[in-house]
Parts: structure tokens; C-alpha cells; sequence
């Protein structure tokens, strides 16, 4: 993912955002590194869009600070900060035309008309709305919309680029469209992007490295398998996809290796995310997809319990089993490789863990 | 000037059969005390005058002629230009523009920071406007008057912390008309404007700093064409009553400042009038609001065609 070597485009230091006594960020470090596409993904409150704010100037720094290529911009305006923003609702100038739009940034650093006329054309062509170059904003639809704003950010040419949840305003196919395209943009052109979401699907498609975001603060920063395949804690592990959460004991630690003990007494092996201390109560997480179903044998070790919904989802069948200890596990079986799909409610079934599937959260 | 609807005509058909009926009380109260009373005073002005007011049912142009031929006392002299008038009209339109400018100039800053409070204080702010209209406008026009003259509160307050060694002289000077018609006409200016800023998508503002503009050009470039509807709304609002205003300039700028209002209450007032005057003044006076009017529709067809 991306290039081998690069500098550090924008350092959060110790950032915290307070408005009165509400605390909306409370004190987020990570680098983003120059190329990257960088998503700053949460549930809506999670601070995301406030930190990309003052990433762009429109939201004071109340502690902590935020460098552009080693340099602090925290404290400038925002018309001084070389960076550009795609707004959630686009803030297209009614009044202009898309080329006048377009050339708006450039016009305002001093560009000549003639020289930010011919950039808004090559930009608009980028973003193939050559034809629409004369229209109003109000006389395209919601995804040219979308271009419109994608271009007027990047005509000045920004080093970084911010995009907040720029694809929430439109409908499913477009938006899966356009996370195709906004990648082959960010690597076409090597912008940095800082891209805003809560859509999990978005960021683990989209991103080199994504920070996952709650209650104001940073919970885990990584790739998208990292997020996934490793989650620190329970509020990641259950925000990434799907995920089944069981009480444990923990009965024997090994460094990251454990033994966990279910409340039925099933006993599974598990990586911790963090340090395990034997005795202490933690949680598994298990991707539905990581356990394979199958009918019950007399020697058959692991889990057992009965089937008690089948909820067939097209491309995968989803068996919910209650295990004998009585906790509920939901398993997810590919059709097209899988031949036990023919299960039936209240058959008895033995699940499978996949190697490694079970991650032992501590906290 | 809330134009902006998209798409087609979206009327809805539940009143369609009874609609004549509906719109019959509008339109006999338009025809009533609009059209009907506007067709009087265009015939009178074209009648001959009675010199104890009143009008003789005879047809003349002399209410025009007199408007801009002087023609001596007995109006057997050769005719030449009379400036008296044009003067008056002249003046009125200086007096009217300058009132609208300096409106706009104070009402724009106002609506914003009105436009700019959380919701719930801008009521507040928006009712505080509005108090002083609860007075009279002639009990407010007077009392400006008191505040201001010679020997009133506000010259004895300056004299006696010494920022003025004698009285200011206002009263009876275009400045106080000027103060007048400001102080009648603000809040025409103010409100129209609130309700476009307070529609304004702020976030234009910051994509407009975003991509490097200053506060400056983000207001000219931006803000202003976006509020525009709400702006032309509040010059007109200000500008044709301040056209035709006669309070302030009757009791603040004295009998040298005539004014058009004042111009035409004084044909219609006691004996010394004279109607086909009064009325042929009126309707030019109309024909000059009416030719504002005209430009600010085809402004509006112009935006709405824009879309």
C-alpha cells in the first residue's frame, strides 16, 4: 500500500477540543504520512468531523497541535492553511457556474484568469464533467454534485485534501461507484487524503490506514485487516463488521496465548490484545465467518449446541446456534464451498474455529 | 423574493372550483383602495384647479406644464424652465438613496449578527428591533426633534462635557431628515435581510475560506450574492417610502427643505392648495417608484431564470 518511502504530511500532537464544559476530542496523537489515504472513521459524536475541522481552521485548537509538513498551521486562519475541503453537502456557489466554481481557489491565489480557467477545464475533465462546465450547481444531479466539489478542492493543488463523509449524500450504487473512483484519484494524483466516515465499509475499502474513533477519542489506528483482524477492544471489534462478543475467564496465559474458559465450560484458545492476567474476566471476539458448522459426530471436540434460526442472506448462510452453556454464537457459511447448508432448525451442530479466529479482549 | 421552489407548478387543486369566490375579497380591497383611488387622482390631475381647493370638471394639462414651465404669476409670460420642482423631486431622490444607503450600511451588520445568535436569542433580538415601533411615528419623529434641537438633551449633554463649545444648529438641516428617515425606516431594512442571511448555508462561507478567500472577498463573492434577494427587498422597502416621506421632512427639516411628500400635503391641505397640482405630482412621483419597482421584477426574473 502506497509508496515504500515518505515524509510525514500532517502531525497531531495532544490535540483537545473542548466547547464549555463538553469535551468533544480528548487529546488525539497520530502522523499521517504524505500519500497516504488516512480515514478517520466513528458513530456520529465520535469527535471525527471536529478534528477534521480544525485540520482545515474552522474549529479553534483548544490544547495540542497540529503540523502541516513540520510547520504549526493551528493557529492560522483558514484561508491560509494549503489545504482544501470536500464538504458533506458539497457548499457549491449557487451563483457561479461549475467552471467558475472550479476556478474560484485558484483565482483567489493569485492565479490569471486565462491559467485558472484552462486548470478548471483539465480538473473538470479529471472528474469527466467536461459538458457540465456551464451549468449551476442546482442543474446537476447529486453525484455530479459530488465531482463538482471533488475538483474545486483539488484544482488549487493541495498537498492534503479533507474529505468530510463526502459520499453520505448518495444513494448505495453511486457511493460504491465513487469510493472506486476517489481511490484511483488519491493515487493517480499522490494527494494526501483525510477522509471522514461512518461507514465501515467505506473506510476498510478505501483506506491505507484507518483511526477508529469513540467518545472522543482514538481507539485503534491500523490497516483494514489490522482493524479487523486485530482489535485492541470491544468497541472496535464490535464496530468493524460483525462480530460474536462472549464472556470468558481467562484460565491460562502464555505471553499473548490463552486458554479461555466460557461460562458453560467450553474452553477455547485465544490471542490476547492486550496483556492477559490469568483469572480476570475478558471478552472473545469471533467473526461469524471464521466458524464452520457442521453436523454433530461422537467424537467431535469443540463447542456443541443446536441450531436455532437460519437466516439465508444469498451469497451466505447465517446459522445462529445456542451452545449447551447457553451462549448464543452466530456462524456464517459461504453457499457456493459449504456443503451444510442444509441444516435445520434444532439440529444439533459442533462449530469449528478457524485458526487464530478468537481474539481475547481484556478490557 | 422567497422565489426558489424548483420544479413545476405544484398548485393544489382542492380550492380550484371555488377560487373566483376566494379571491374575491382580495381583489375588491385592491380595487377599492388601490385601483379606484389611483384612477381618481390620475383624472384629477389632468382637470383644472379651483382655487379653494377642489377641482372644476374641465380638461387641462396646466398641473404638468406647471410642474416644469414657470410662466410667470398671471401665466401670460413666455414659458421658461421651472427648476423649483425638479429641485424638490431631486432633492427627494438624493434624500431617499442616501436614507437607503445608510440603512443598508447599518441594517446589513445588524441582520448578520442577528442572523449569526443561536437560535433561541434571536427572537429576542428581533423583537428589541421592533420595540420602538410600537410609538407612533409622529410621536417618535417629534420627539427626535426635542432630542435634538439647540437647547434639547442631547447638545446640553455635549456642551457639558465639552466636546461642543455652542449648540450643533440640527434641527432644519438635511442631516436631520437624513436622521429621520434612518431612524423610520431601519428595521424595513434589517428584516428583510435577516430572513436571507438567516437561510444562508454557512458553510459556503468556510468553503469560501477554504479555497483562500478573505473575509472580504468570501462577503463580496459569496455572502452578498447569495442574501441579494434580501438586500434589493430592504433598499426598496427603505428607498420608496423615504421617497415619499413627509413627517421628517416637515418637522425636522423646516419649510427650506421641502421634500416630495411635503410637496404634495401642502396641495391637498386647506384653501391654498391646489388638487390637479397635488395630484399630477403624486402620479409622478408613482411612475418614478413604479420604474424602481419594474427594475427589481426583472432582477428576480433574472435570478429565478438562473436556475
Amino acid at each position: 500500500m502506497g509508496a515504500a518511502s515518505r515524509g510525514t504530511a500532517i502531525e497531531v500532537q495532544n490535540v483537545v477540543k473542548r466547547y464549555g464544559s463538553f469535551t468533544a476530542l480528548k487529546g488525539a496523537t497520530f502522523d499521517i504520512q504524505d500519500n497516504e489515504f488516512f480515514t478517520l472513521l466513528g458513530p456520529s459524536g465520535c469527535g471525527k468531523t471536529t478534528l477534521l475541522r480544525m485540520i482545515a481552521g474552522f474549529e479553534d485548537v483548544t490544547e495540542g497541535a497540529i503540523l502541516l509538513f513540520g510547520e504549526a498551521i493551528d493557529k492560522l486562519p483558514p484561508n491560509k492553511r494549503p489545504v482544501n475541503t470536500v464538504f458533506q453537502q458539497y457548499a457549491l456557489f449557487p451563483h457561479m457556474t461549475v467552471t467558475e466554481n472550479v476556478a474560484f481557489g485558484m483565482l483567489r491565489l493569485k492565479n490569471s484568469k486565462a491559467e485558472a480557467l484552462e486548470r478548471a477545464k483539465r480538473m473538470l475533465s479529471l472528474v469527466k464533467l467536461d459538458q457540465f462546465a456551464e451549468r449551476k450547481p442546482s442543474q446537476l444531479s447529486g453525484g455530479q454534485q459530488q465531482r463538482v466539489a471533488l475538483a474545486r478542492a483539488m484544482a488549487p493543488g493541495p498537498k492534503v485534501l479533507l474529505l468530510d463523509e463526502p459520499l453520505s449524500a448518495l444513494d448505495l450504487k453511486l457511493r460504491q461507484e465513487m469510493r472506486v473512483e476517489l481511490k484511483q484519484l488519491q493515487q493517480e494524483t499522490g494527494i494526501t487524503f483525510v477522509f471522514v466516515t461512518h461507514d465501515q465499509e467505506e473506510a476498510l475499502t478505501m483506506s491505507d490506514r484507518i483511526t477508529v474513533m469513540s467518545s472522543g477519542e482514538v481507539q485503534q489506528i491500523g490497516t483494514a485487516h489490522q482493524i479487523y483482524e486485530q482489535p485492541n477492544n470491544r468497541f472496535v471489534a464490535d464496530f468493524i463488521g460483525e462480530t460474536n462478543l462472549i464472556d470468558v475467564i481467562i484460565e491460562k496465559a502464555d505471553g499473548k496465548a490463552c486458554l479461555c474458559r466460557l461460562g458453560g465450560g467450553t474452553a477455547i484458545l485465544a490471542e490476547a490484545a492486550g496483556t492477559p492476567i490469568v483469572g480476570a474476566n475478558g471478552h472473545l471476539s469471533i467473526r461469524p465467518e471464521r466458524i464452520s458448522v457442521r453436523a454433530a459426530g461422537k467424537n467431535d471436540e469443540g463447542p456443541a449446541g443446536v441450531v436455532e434460526h437460519i437466516v439465508y442472506l444469498g451469497t451466505d448462510t447465517q446459522h445462529m446456534v445456542r451452545l449447551d452453556d447457553g451462549t448464543l454464537i452466530t456462524a456464517r457459511t459461504q453457499n457456493a464451498h459449504h456443503a451444510f447448508v442444509n441444516s435445520m432448525q434444532g439440529d444439533r451442530v459442533t462449530l469449528t474455529l478457524d485458526e487464530g479466529a478468537a481474539r481475547l479482549l481484556v478490557d | 423574493m422567497a422565489g426558489g421552489f424548483q420544479g413545476g407548478r405544484a398548485v393544489s387543486r382542492t380550492f380550484a372550483p371555488v377560487k373566483t369566490w376566494l379571491l374575491l375579497p382580495s381583489w375588491l380591497v385592491i380595487g377599492i383602495f388601490l385601483v379606484v383611488p389611483v384612477a381618481i387622482m390620475l383624472v384629477y390631475s389632468f382637470l383644472t384647479k379651483e382655487f379653494r381647493g377642489g377641482v372644476i370638471w374641465e380638461f387641462s394639462l396646466a398641473a404638468y406644464d406647471q410642474f416644469v414651465f414657470d410662466r410667470g404669476l398671471f401665466g401670460d409670460e413666455a414659458p421658461s424652465f421651472e427648476w423649483t420642482y425638479v429641485t424638490i423631486f431631486a432633492r427627494s431622490i438624493v434624500q431617499a438613496l442616501a436614507a437607503t444607503v445608510v440603512c443598508l450600511l447599518i441594517g446589513f451588520p445588524t441582520a448578520y449578527f442577528i442572523a449569526t445568535r443561536p437560535a433561541s436569542s434571536r427572537s429576542l433580538w428581533l423583537f428589541l428591533i421592533t420595540v420602538p415601533y410600537w410609538v407612533n411615528l409622529l410621536i417618535r419623529t417629534v420627539s427626535m426633534k426635542f432630542l435634538i434641537r439647540d437647547n434639547g438633551p442631547m447638545n446640553e449633554f455635549f456642551l457639558s462635557i465639552g466636546i461642543t463649545s455652542e449648540p450643533l444648529g440640527l434641527v432644519n438641516t438635511d442631516f436631520a431628515i437624513q436622521l429621520g428617515l434612518f431612524y423610520s425606516y431601519l428595521p424595513f431594512m434589517v428584516l428583510p435581510i435577516y430572513a436571507s442571511v438567516e437561510r444562508y448555508n454557512f458553510a459556503l462561507s468556510e468553503a469560501a475560506a477554504d479555497l483562500y478567500a478573505s473575509r472580504w472577498v468570501t462577503l463580496r463573492e459569496v455572502l452578498l450574492p447569495a442574501v441579494k434577494p434580501g438586500v434589493i427587498a430592504g433598499c426598496i422597502l427603505v428607498f420608496v417610502p423615504s421617497l415619499g416621506a413627509f413627517l421628517a421632512p416637515d418637522l425636522l427639516g423646516g419649510a427650506k427643505n421641502l421634500m416630495i411628500g411635503s410637496l404634495i400635503e401642502e396641495q391637498f391641505k386647506g384653501n391654498a392648495g391646489n388638487w390637479p397640482f397635488g395630484a399630477a405630482a403624486s402620479m409622478i412621483l408613482l411612475t418614478m417608484v413604479l420604474i424602481v419597482l419594474l427594475f427589481y421584477a426583472r432582477q428576480q426574473a433574472r435570478n429565478e431564470g438562473g436556475h
